[in-house]
Parts: C-alpha cells; structure tokens; sequence
C-alpha cells in the first residue's frame, strides 16, 4: 500500500487510473488507499463546473485546461457522463474535446459514468478528487451534467463553482427553479452571440441584485463566452474566466471563507462514507437474496407501502436503540 | 461490491474523417454494457496510447479508412507497450487486406474486422476475450 | 392532373383491386409486413393517379428546359451529349496518377477527377509528422506546383475539364491548377472544371477539417468570386451529399442537407461579397450519392431539381433561368459495395449507374469493384467505365428524356421526397442557418442516427446485403489488389526537400506574409494564393497562415 501511494504521489498514470477505476467499482481496498493517500491531500483548487446537456461545458473546459497550461498549473479532469438506463453502458464523450492535452504530462484527464441510481458516483468523485490532489495536479476541473439532484452534487466538492448556460434553451427557467442561483460562483453565458444572451444576462442580474448578502462580498460574475468557432474571441474570454476562477479561490483563502468550503466537502464525503458503510451492504444484500425485488413487486401489487416495508427493514438490521423515548 | 465494468475507447489515427464506423460502433458497445471512451477524429497514436492509460480501458478499437494502418496500428501497440499498458488488448477495423493481416498480428494486434463484420460479432469477440482487469 | 371521372373511374377500380389483395393475402401472407427503401421510407403496394392527383402538370412537371427543371436543364436531353464519363482517380506520386489519367482519356473518359492523399486533404505537406504513413495511400500526394506540373504533363487544359475534390485547402490548390494554365499559356477564361470547395459538408459528414465554419465559409465565397471575374467556366463550388450519404444518411437527409448547404454558400455570397444573385449562381454545382435503392434515388435527384429551382426563383429571386438550375455530378454508392463476393459489385453499380442516369445526371463516377478492398486497378476501372458506356450507347437508356415521368410512383416518391426535404431545410432555416444548426450538431446527429438503425437493421436481418448478411459463402474470391508503396512517401519527401532548396526564401516569405495581411484585412485570398504557389509555397505553408489567423477546428465528435 505504501508502495502504491508513493507510486501516486509521484503522478504514476496507471496508479492513478487504476485507483480511480476501483474507486468507480467500489473494490473494498480503496478505503485503504485513500487513508493513505488523505494526509496528502488538501493543496489543489478545486473547480466544479456544471450546466445542461449541450452547453459547452467540454469546450469550456478544454479551453480552461489551455488557459491554466498558459499559466503553468498542472490540471486533473473529472468528466461525468450519464450511464444509459436501457444498457447500463455509456459512452463518455467529454474527453473529445480535450484530446490536444492527451500528450501533455502536466494534464490527467478522466472520463466517468454515472453509473444507475444505487448512489456510489459522488463518493468516487469525491474521492478521485482526493487521488488527483495526492499526484499533485493544481487545479482539479469536475465536469458534470445538470445541476439537478440525481447527478453529483458538484457543490459539496468544488471551492469554485461554475455554472454554464446558454441563451435559448429554457436555461433561463430551469436555473430559477433549479436553485442554481445560490451555488453558483461564476457565471457563463456560453455561445453569447446567440440571441437571448442579453436576456438571460439580465435575468441573472436581477436574481444577484435580489440577493441580500454575498458571502466575502464576492457577488457572482456574469461572463459572457462567444462561439467557440470565434476561436480569438472564445480564448480571451476563457483566459478571463480563468481569472476569475483563482480571484475567486484568493478571496476564499482571504477571507478565510475555505473552512465553509470544506467543512461542505467533509460533510457530504461523511454522508457517502456512512451510506457506503451502513446501506450499501444492506441493499446489497436486499439485491442478491432477490429480497428487494419481492418487496418492489408487492408495491406493485399495491400488496403494501414503501414506508412500513423500509420499516421492516430498518427493525432488522438496525440494532435498536438502548433508550427508549419517554 | 460492485460488479467490475468493461471500459473500452474506439479511437480514430491517421487523418481520414470517414468516422461512420466508428460512431456506430461506439453506440453498439454503449449498447452492450461497455463504458465507451471515443477520442473523435485526426488522432495521432500517442495521443490515444496516452488517452487510454489516463482511462484504464480495457480495450482500445482502432478505426482507419485511409490505408495508413500499416504504419499506425502497430504504432498505437508499440507506444502501449513502452508506457507499460501492454495488457490492454488492442484491435482494428477498416479496409484491410489479407496479406497485412499476419503483420499486424505480430504487432501485437488481438483481431481485426473488415466490412461486413456485424455489430455482433465484434461485441461476442470482446466478450470472450476480454474481461475488466482486476 | 386527371378529370374527375378519371380519379372516380380509379377509386372505384382500386377498391376492387384492393378487396382482391385482401382475399389473397388471407390465404398466402405477404413475405413481410413493411416494404421500404433502404432509408426506411415506406414504399406502397401500388400507386395510382389518386396519388398525384394535386399536382398541377405546370408547375411541378412540365417540360425538359422550363421551370422547375424536374425533366432535366437540357430541351435536348443527352441527345446532344451524354454526361461527362468522370472516374475519380488518383494514387501515389504524380507521375503515376498523371499516367492513369492518360489511360482513362485512352479508353474514352471525357472528363477528369482528381483524387488526393490524406495529407494534401488535410492541408499537410509529406514531410509533417502527421502525414507518416499516409502520403499517397488514397490518392496523389501534392507538396507544390512542382508536383501538380507533373500531375497534368501532357493534359490540354484548356480542352478537357478536370474536378479536384478538395476542401479545406481548395484555395491553395485550385491556385495551381490557375498557375499551371498560366505556365502552359492558357488563359484562365478557357479553363474548365470544378473544386469540391464544400466545407458545410465536412463539419456535418467527412470531417476534413481546418478552420472553424464561419473563414471557411469566407475562403469559398473567395473563389466563388474570383470565379465569377476571372474564371468563368470553372464551377468554383461542388455541393456535396455524396459524403452525407456514405456517413450513414437517409436519402431525404442527404437532399435536404446538401440542397440547405447550398441555400447557406448563396446567401453568404449574397451577404459577403454583395454579388448579385444571377452573376454566380449559373457556377453553383452539386454532387449526389446514387445509391442501391433504385426508385428513391432517381426520386431523389428529379426532386433535387425542381427543389433548386424553386428555391432560387421563389427564395432568393434569381431571374436568369440558368441560375435555377441545378448542374450535378454522381458517384454511385460506395458503402453500398461489400469486400464479400466482390464481383456483385459490378452488378451493384450497373444499377446505381442506371439510377443516375434516369435521374438527369450531368456527369457519373463508377465505382470499380475493388474500391471496398483497395484502390481500384486497371482492370477495374475499366469495367466500371464500361458499365457508364454501355448504359449509355447499348441500352437504350438515354434514348427519351426522363423516361420515368408520369409514373404514378416516381411521381409519388418525388412528391414525397420534395416535402419531407422541405421539413428540414424549414427547420434549419430556424435553428438559424445550416452553420448554427452543425453548431448544434442537429444534421450531425440526425446522420448518427440513421446509421445506426440501419447498421442494426443489417445485423438483425431487416434490411440485406448480399453476401454479408444473406447467401453468404465461405469461398475466398482473390482478387488481384493494387497496393501504394511506402517508398512513394520516401520519395515524395525527396522531391518536396529538393524544391525547398532550389526555391528563393525571401520570396516565399513575402508571399506569405502577403497572404496573411489579405486574410486578415478580409481580402479575397485567391490572387495571393496563385502568387505563391508560382513562387514554390507549399500547400500547408498556405494552410498553416489559415490555422494560424482563423484558428483550427477540431472534431467535436457527436456521435
């Protein structure tokens, strides 16, 4: 085990991917290697970037990968795509669009897949985070789909929050109601030569000017980001946008504002490690003695109800507790 | 514990854009279960040698229509082994002829389809013959 | 189109007709349920005049010459002249393409088709780390106009009409085909032929790609109007379905996006360059997939016409009748070709052929039946040139203009396939344009798509190919394979050295240099480009000024 942590922190590509790989097939000795690997953790910036299927976020990101190269950080990716539900398999096509960094030593890239509704995918980000931040990368770029509850919870992992949208595709409405507004540190308005891009502009003003207070004062930026086709244009912009991504992260660190950040990490990485620990194994167990299907089947058959049957059980695996309310 | 889950990338060398193949295929292994990795089109062998590393695919399919595969399969091959990957099976497509065949065997090519070769008789190919590393 | 006691007469006869299908077909089913093209278009039983009933005989049929050209462009028909016996070709050096060439003229082609290696596609000279392997291997590998001298050695250009299939870095290339004439002391007004010069289709099919769409599009409407002033008989433009078509599109797909790719080249012409429409539009040219699906193809190319004609009429106001026609070039279907049981091939392409031909096609490539196995050989070609010939001076085929008109069905399917290309030119219209639509990667996917279903149709058995997928045979049929030696690269790299040597290094800067600031001022390249090419600049120190000042595209790989 030693060897292997020393493999990574030395940025060894098949230790990390390998690891990473185990962490995705939930293999029971990556506990271990990421005990090993935590006290080496805890330098890099972390930047979640998130928005709606054909925003451009891969572009951005790619461009990002250039604009942080630019400057001399070294970068690790985390590219989530969905699994498909009919198949169980994916095809992982954010790592396209990143490809001229393929030869470069200084960037990892990783694509991942959802991977079904059993839960297990934030822990495996969460925690590639952490192999990423051992091997030394500076700037750690988490690529996912929606900002919606199904998909990872970008926010309980990044310091810096990217939120892209795109004028024209109903992203107006759905930041609303998705409640995008408050996790977002920066905003992109991508393929701004689009119409609607003003309008959009504005209605994310007008959230921002509602907001009473800004953590640290730092009221999210609205950067608007042209075709990537207007190759010029579309660099500038995204070399701006990296900018911003470190002015963001100095004023955390300024502002002493980092504990939230992390102490949001810590208690998102508890819930996965305690799910991991207390309801995997039961679910599993539920799966393999075909148990949770009969119990599926009888909610079909209206035979009884989801709450008295999780009921059943929680009676049967859970100890019961030594006290009784009064 | 979770069952182990194939990961493969379908990779495109040399300059030809004909990527037809290679897009169905990536949608047929989607569809058999695999993880897909596609690397699009114009790469050169270092770049999908790295890519796959950096992925710990399983498998890497190569795709050319240009006749160059002489010189960029075995290349892809080459590069794998020296990064110390050379357990990761690799195999081609494209308009081969039979002579090249036993070349790119030897260089370390695990299969070959030609056109005319179903969707299903490369999936059933990988299935018995390649498993997820441990 | 009919009285009204036609049309009852028929209804009446067809409810018979119909009570007799039913009797039989509860006794003995059909062989299957669902009868369609090999896009997957339902095709009926039969056809009637209830199915035409609506059309007006003026304005959708009418006569070869008059609007809207479904007949064909020519009063004459292929009376006066067939279409032009085109084979694309092109292998290894130039010396050896330019002596295929003299084959082909010999046995009676009338007109040339260059082909390119990869590298020169792709705008890189031999010598570029990226073009290892590939130079000659799928055509000629050209470096400078050294090269291209010898490529046409000994052809009278100012007689015969050469096409180049070249995209990206058609400027550079169709600038040494003007320098060349220039050198041979032809004039450029007495100089004919075509360059492909169709990027659209790149980002939506081929993926020959080098500048983003927007300086792509610009460096067409370059040649489109150095064309109009300078080169008045060469088609500066060939807008291609050909390559939608091979990339797994339906046959609707391939018209709809080839005809919306051509509606974007006219109005950034109108837009860019303030031409009027009438000045360039007469030098517009298309290229079509003739595929293995007999009807819809022929279909598919009478609907092309009459489409252009009323999109150029009615959409852009064109007012001279030249302007509405639609002048194409056919290739039969290369993925129609199986490596199983090559000698079908022939049988394959004698069918496409017959397809482009009742089409109205104006000029045909043949595909040899190797081409699925290697580059096609003498022998090869031949027979596929042949085939062309045979169609045209045996049988009978080319006696009476578009022979298939009136055809309840032809008639149909031509309808049908007009209607449904409507759909989509309609709805790209509102994506905002064909560039904004590949942004969107809409023609990209709906391509995915269909090649997909029609790749699993192929495995389930749904759809047939012979050979592969039905009367399949474990016999090994050899057949003799033509074969590019990598010593070609060895030498090309030679010859591409020597003349850096011998060339003056200042002059070659300069042009360069001037190259750069006309691109970057906005200016039409292509006096610049034949300034260097005279002057030994290669074809990627030209593409590399256009990385460098448009940026490059890269594949964003939908799939």
């Amino acid at each position: 085990m030693e060897d292997k942590t020393r493999k990574i922190r030395e940025g060894d590509i098949r230790a990390v991917s390998r690891l990473i790989r185990n962490l995705e097939d939930r293999i029971p000795t990556t506990d271990e290697a990421i005990r090993h690997l935590f006290p080496f953790t805890g330098k890099a910036h972390i930047i979640g970037i998130t928005g709606s299927p054909g925003a451009g976020k891969s572009t951005l990101t790619d461009e990002l990968i250039y604009a942080f190269r630019q400057m001399g950080k070294t970068v690790g990716v985390m590219a989530v795509d969905p699994t498909s539900p009919f198949s169980g398999g994916a095809i992982l096509g954010d790592r396209i669009r990143m490809q001229r960094h393929a030869e470069d030593p200084g960037v990892f890239v990783r694509s991942l897949a959802t991977r079904g509704a059993l839960g297990g995918l934030s822990k495996a980000v969460g925690e590639g985070i952490h192999v990423l931040d051992a091997m030394g990368k500076d700037i750690i770029i988490v690529e996912t789909v929606g900002t919606g509850q199904q998909e990872v919870e970008i926010i309980d992992h990044a310091h810096t929050v990217i939120v892209v949208l795109v004028p024209g595709m109903g992203d107006e409405i759905q930041a609303i109601k998705a409640g995008i507004l408050e996790i977002a540190d920066i905003f992109v308005i991508n393929k701004a030569d689009r119409e609607g891009a003003g309008k959009l502009f504005k209605e994310i003003r007008g959230s921002l000017d509602m907001a009473k207070n800004f953590p640290g004062g730092w009221r999210p930026p609205i950067l608007m980001v042209e075709s990537l086709f207007e190759t010029h244009s579309f660099s500038q912009s995204v070399a701006e946008l990296a900018q911003k991504t470190l002015d963001h992260h100095q004023l955390l660190i300024d502002k002493d504002l980092m504990g939230d950040r992390k102490r949001r990490k810590a208690t998102a990485e508890m819930n996965e490690a305690i799910r991991a620990a207390v309801l995997e194994p039961v679910l599993d167990e539920l799966v393999s003695s075909g148990r949770l299907d009969e119990m599926i089947q009888k909610l079909v058959d209206r035979a009884s109800d989801p709450y008295t049957m999780a009921a059943e059980v929680a009676k049967q695996y859970l100890a019961p507790k030594k006290t009784e309310e009064p | 514990m979770a069952k182990r889950r194939l990961r493969v990338m379908v990779a495109k060398p040399g300059l030809d854009g004909h990527d037809r193949g290679a897009r169905v295929l990536a949608r047929a292994f989607r569809d058999a279960g695999y993880e897909v990795i596609y690397t699009g089109c114009h790469q050169t062998p270092e770049q999908i040698a790295s890519a796959a590393i950096q992925e710990d695919v399983d498998l890497v399919g190569l795709s050319n229509l240009s006749g160059a595969h002489n010189y960029l399969y075995p290349e892809v091959c080459r590069l794998l082994k020296e990064k110390g990957a050379e357990d990761v099976t690799v195999i081609g497509g494209g308009i081969i002829p039979d002579k090249d065949f036993q070349k790119l065997y030897d260089a370390g090519i695990k299969a070959l389809f030609v056109p005319g070769a179903t969707l299903e008789s490369i999936t059933s190919w990988i299935d018995q013959n390649v498993s997820p590393r441990e | 189109m009919f009285t009204q006691e036609l049309l009852d007469q028929s209804s009446s006869l067809r409810k018979k007709w119909e009570d007799e299908v039913k009797r039989i077909v509860e006794k003995r089913a059909d062989q299957k349920a669902k009868w369609t093209t090999v896009s997957d278009h339902e095709i009926k039983r039969l056809y009637t005049p209830e199915d035409i009933s609506h059309m007006d005989f003026e304005k959708d049929i009418s006569y070869p010459g008059q609007f809207p050209f479904i007949r064909g462009n020519q009063a004459t028909g292929f009376r006066g002249k067939y279409w032009t016996f085109r084979m694309f070709s092109g292998m290894g050096s130039a010396e050896e393409t330019n002596k295929r060439w003299h084959y082909l003229l010999n046995s009676g082609q009338t007109g040339l088709s260059t082909a390119f290696d990869f590298p020169t596609l792709m705008g890189y000279d031999t010598d570029d780390p990226k073009a290892r392997g590939e130079c000659g291997k799928c055509g000629v590998a050209i470096d400078t106009i050294d090269d291209f001298l010898q490529l046409v050695e000994g052809i009278p250009l100012g007689e015969i009409s050469t096409s180049m299939t070249i995209n990206p870095p058609a400027t550079a290339l169709w600038a040494m085909y003007c320098a060349a004439a220039d050198i041979k002391g032809v004039p450029l007004n007495k100089i004919s032929g075509t360059i492909q010069n169709d990027m659209l289709k790149e980002f939506i099919a081929q993926k020959t790609l080098m500048c983003p769409p927007d300086p792509s599009v610009k460096l067409i409407s370059d040649t489109v109007e150095f064309g109009t002033n300078h080169v008045p008989n060469w088609n500066t433009i060939s807008i291609s379905g050909y390559h939608i078509r091979e990339a797994g599109s339906t046959a609707v797909q391939e018209l709809a996006f080839t005809l919306r790719d051509g509606m974007e080249y006219v109005e950034d012409v109108l837009k860019r360059k303030g031409l009027p429409v009438d000045s360039f539009a007469g030098r517009l040219s298309f290229f079509f997939n003739s595929h293995i699906d007999f009807f819809e193809e022929i279909a598919k190319l009478r609907a092309a016409r009459r489409i252009w004609a009323r999109a150029m009429r009615d959409r852009y106001g064109a007012k001279d009748p030249r302007s509405w026609w639609m002048r194409f070039h056919t290739q039969t279907a290369g993925c129609s070709l199986t490596a199983q049981q090559p000698y079908n091939n022939v049988v394959r392409t004698a069918t496409e052929a017959l397809a482009a031909v009742l089409g109205g096609t104006q000029s045909l490539h043949t595909n040899s039946l190797d081409e699925v196995l290697c580059l096609p050989s003498e022998h090869a070609v031949q027979i596929a040139l042949r085939t062309q010939q045979l169609i045209a001076e045996e049988t009978g085929a080319a006696n009476t203009i578009d022979p298939l008109a009136g055809s309840y069905f032809v008639e149909a399917l031509t309808n049908e396939m007009e209607e449904l290309a409507w759909d989509y030119i309609h709805k790209i219209d509102e994506m905002g344009g064909m560039v904004a639509a590949i942004e969107r990667g809409f023609p990209q996917m709906e391509i995915s798509d269909a090649a997909y279903k029609f790749q699993r149709q192929i495995d389930d058995g749904e759809k047939i190919m012979i050979g592969v997928n039905k009367y399949v045979t474990d016999d090994k049929i050899e057949i003799p394979l033509v074969e590019i030696d990598d010593s070609v690269e060895t030498e090309q790299i030679a010859r591409l050295q020597a003349v850096k040597r011998k060339r003056d290094g200042r002059k070659v800067s300069e042009c360069l240099d001037d190259l750069k600031q006309a691109c970057k001022k906005g200016d039409n390249v292509m006096p610049y480009c034949i300034e260097a090419v005279k002057n030994y600049v290669t074809v990627q120190e030209i593409c590399d000024v256009y990385r460098e000042v448009y940026g490059e595209y890269r594949d964003p790989g939908l799939y």
